[in-house]
């Protein structure tokens, strides 16, 4: 039985992508370079914010922001924190790893929320998202890693497009979960007083949606974050540094130091997000 | 009064499913909707509706669920789309209104109450009062005092900054009539709006329509499967029976004349004292005799004995009221030659009369305590008719065919 003969491999899907590759590499580049330019801009701009003001500023921001939204105990959490980071000499690549995180995080949030809006108003759209949200979220970051690196070369923005990558499904996800959990009889109120289609998803949808929207906000953040290690083995500053450092060099405390700072930094932004989603 | 029609409904029709014209082709044919479903699962939700909704008036739309009603108020604003039909609201025919008109028509005429009230959960009681002139674009001072205002009308102004959950059911339903009264629409749709609250504060929600209507008269379309809030309510009511509408009139013409057996089914349970007053009731036909007061005693005797009936009511040449006479009482006036031989000395003492605007439980006691029917006369006196026990009875036991033998013997026993 031929149908069954799987010695041999009868289609070279491998080899067609590694021409596709190729081939994208030796003609785009430049298209690629270019659209580099916008993270490029925003992360030096982030980069430039945190380096120059002064950590006792940055400190007291996060520390307001916590108060104002997360309250006392993660207000006291987030001081300790940052002193720990700082004290533990990871300020600079923490500074570094802030700067990507937000980056990427606006920048799944400029592409990702309108994207969950309109997959959460069309039925079809959702469907046409779901397999690229699913492959986003699945296929080993290493995998895309070498084509991404090919096409944008090495460095900080490779990293955070690489990031967007993994970090942009959830909060398409919870957009559309939020704009499909209004109940239909708020929008037929809204539309049998007169409202446009827009009204309606800017003063009954979208308001609605909110707190999912800041939920899938949150888990961005947190996937972005984790990201950071994989970042740094194509050449991305940060806190992964220390981290794929101390693995190559086997300098456990090394590596160990720059994991805790991460699952530090994680937790204060994770707490002070789900506080603003929930006011 | 002339009738002035607000809105105008030629023969709609709504079909669900995925195939709504074929289901239109088998309804042409005749098919049954069941048969229909069966084949193409497609529902009929709404089957060749006509009526007219006049300028002024409640109009309340009643069924049980399923039934089509909700369905069809939907129609009147294209928040459902129709298969087929017309909706004229002002001689307009708003099924053929660009999306841009349709918006317009809706902020300037139309606006909606729910069931499940639909308050914006982000919004204070004031932001949802005023959310249609919000989308209407009007600027935020004006369009919170009017808001103001019509929370004004149902008591709320003091809750103005509140969110709606911390209001109660009824408290919520008050804010969801405010957004509707605070666009001035000429047309007020309201979806089952009272039917999610509890009886007490159902009642009061309806006196306090009452009182807004009888200040400002607007058309209400009313949705309802509750029988006697429709008969409290409605100036007039249509029936709708499996997406058809069966009867349309006022609750008295359809208690008393009730186009089918799911209608007189639907009003077996209903009060009918409550509702049909004694003009309704009374008649002038079979139970009386009607004996002008020129007409001397021995002719009206002989015209009682002819007609086989006990008494008979005397009218002047206006067909005012004077009195009863009995074969009786005419009889002892016949044998006493000493009385002057005038009718009126023939006439029973202690008879009252009834004016049409009682209610029949007004009436009840009298009716009880005399053999005689109880005269019904018009504010000027004029006589209507009358009512016995037996029309009485008869009216409280709708079911029975109007002319069963045994009625009619009845009702002749005791004339």
């Amino acid at each position: 039985m031929r149908i069954f003969n799987f010695d041999e491999q009868l289609i070279p899907l491998d080899e067609w992508i590694q021409t596709f590759v190729d081939w994208l590499v030796l003609n785009y580049r430049e298209f690629f370079q270019i659209i580099k330019v916008p993270v490029e801009i925003s992360l030096e701009g982030l980069e430039w914010l945190f380096f120059t003001l002064p950590p006792w500023l940055i400190i007291v921001a996060f520390a307001y922001a916590a108060w104002r939204y997360a309250g006392k105990r993660v207000t006291v959490f987030t001081v300790l924190t940052f002193f720990l980071i700082g004290y533990l000499g990871l300020w600079e690549d923490t500074m570094t790893t802030l700067a990507m995180v937000i980056c990427s995080v606006v920048f799944c949030a400029v592409t990702g929320i309108p994207l969950g809006i309109l997959a959460g108003r069309s039925d079809r759209f959702e469907m046409f998202m779901r397999p690229f949200l699913d492959a986003m979220q699945t296929t080993p970051a290493f995998v895309y890693l070498i084509p991404v690196v090919m096409l944008f070369s090495i460095g900080t923005v490779s990293g955070i497009l690489a990031t967007i990558v993994f970090a942009l499904p959830p909060i398409i996800r919870l957009t559309s979960l939020g704009i499909r959990q209004v109940h239909p009889e708020l929008i037929e109120a809204a539309l049998a007083f007169g409202a446009t289609p827009w009204q309606v998803l800017r003063k009954v949808q979208f308001p609605l949606a909110l707190p999912s929207i800041m939920a899938g906000l949150n888990q961005t953040i947190m996937m972005a974050l984790s990201m950071v290690v994989i970042a740094a083995l194509i050449g991305a500053g940060g806190l992964g540094n220390p981290v794929v450092q101390g693995l190559n060099t086997l300098e456990i405390g090394l590596a160990t130091i720059g994991g805790l700072s991460i699952v530090l930094l994680a937790m204060v932004l994770d707490r002070i997000t789900q506080g603003i989603g929930q006011k | 009064m002339a009738i002035d029609v607000k809105i105008e409904v030629r023969n709609l029709y709504k079909i669900f499913g995925p195939q709504p014209k074929k289901a239109m082709a088998m309804l042409e044919q005749g098919l049954e909707k069941e048969a229909i479903f069966e084949k193409t699962e497609t529902t009929v939700g709404v089957q060749d509706a006509s009526f007219e909704i006049y300028s002024g008036e409640i109009f309340v739309i009643m069924g049980l669920s399923g039934s089509g009603k909700s369905t069809m108020v939907r129609m009147l604003n294209r928040l459902i789309e129709p298969t087929a039909g017309q909706v004229l609201i002002d001689g307009e025919d708003i099924i053929a209104m660009s999306d841009d008109q349709l918006v317009k028509l809706r902020r300037a005429k139309l606006s909606m109450v729910f069931q499940s009230f639909a308050l914006m959960p982000h919004m204070t009681v004031l932001q949802n009062a005023a959310f249609g002139l919000e989308m209407d674009g009007i600027d935020k001072s004006t369009r919170e005092k009017r808001a103001l205002q019509a929370l004004e009308q149902v008591g709320l102004e003091a809750w103005a900054e509140s969110r709606p959950d911390e209001l109660s059911g009824g408290m919520q339903q008050r804010v969801g009539l405010a957004r509707g009264l605070a666009v001035d629409p000429d047309v007020l749709l309201m979806d089952e709006a009272f039917s999610a609250l509890d009886p007490l504060i159902r009642t009061e929600m309806q006196d306090e329509l009452l009182k807004l209507q009888a200040k400002a008269k607007r058309t209400i379309v009313f949705i309802s499967h509750d029988l006697d809030e429709a008969m409290r309510i409605g100036d007039r009511i249509a029936i709708m029976e499996g997406g058809r509408v069966v009867q349309v009139g006022t609750p008295e013409e359809i208690l008393q004349d009730p186009a089918d057996d799911y209608v007189r089914a639907f009003f077996r349970g209903v009060d009918p004292t409550n509702i049909l007053t004694a003009g309704d009731i009374a008649t002038v036909k079979q139970t009386t005799i009607v004996i002008t007061e020129g007409k001397n005693p021995r002719a009206a005797l002989q015209r009682l004995i002819k007609d086989d009936r006990d008494f008979g009511y005397v009218l002047d040449s206006e067909r005012i009221f004077k009195g009863i006479i009995s074969a009786d009482s005419l009889r002892e006036l016949i044998d006493d030659s000493a009385r002057e031989q005038l009718i009126q000395n023939a006439f029973i003492d202690d008879v009252m009369s009834a004016n049409s605007s009682d209610s029949m439980q007004d009436i009840l006691p009298e009716v009880a305590s005399h053999p005689w029917a109880l005269p019904i006369l018009s504010d000027s006196g004029e006589y209507l008719g009358a009512v016995s026990k037996n029309l009485f009875l008869r009216t409280l036991h709708r079911d029975q065919p109007e002319d069963q033998p045994v009625t009619e013997q009845l009702s002749n026993g005791a004339v």
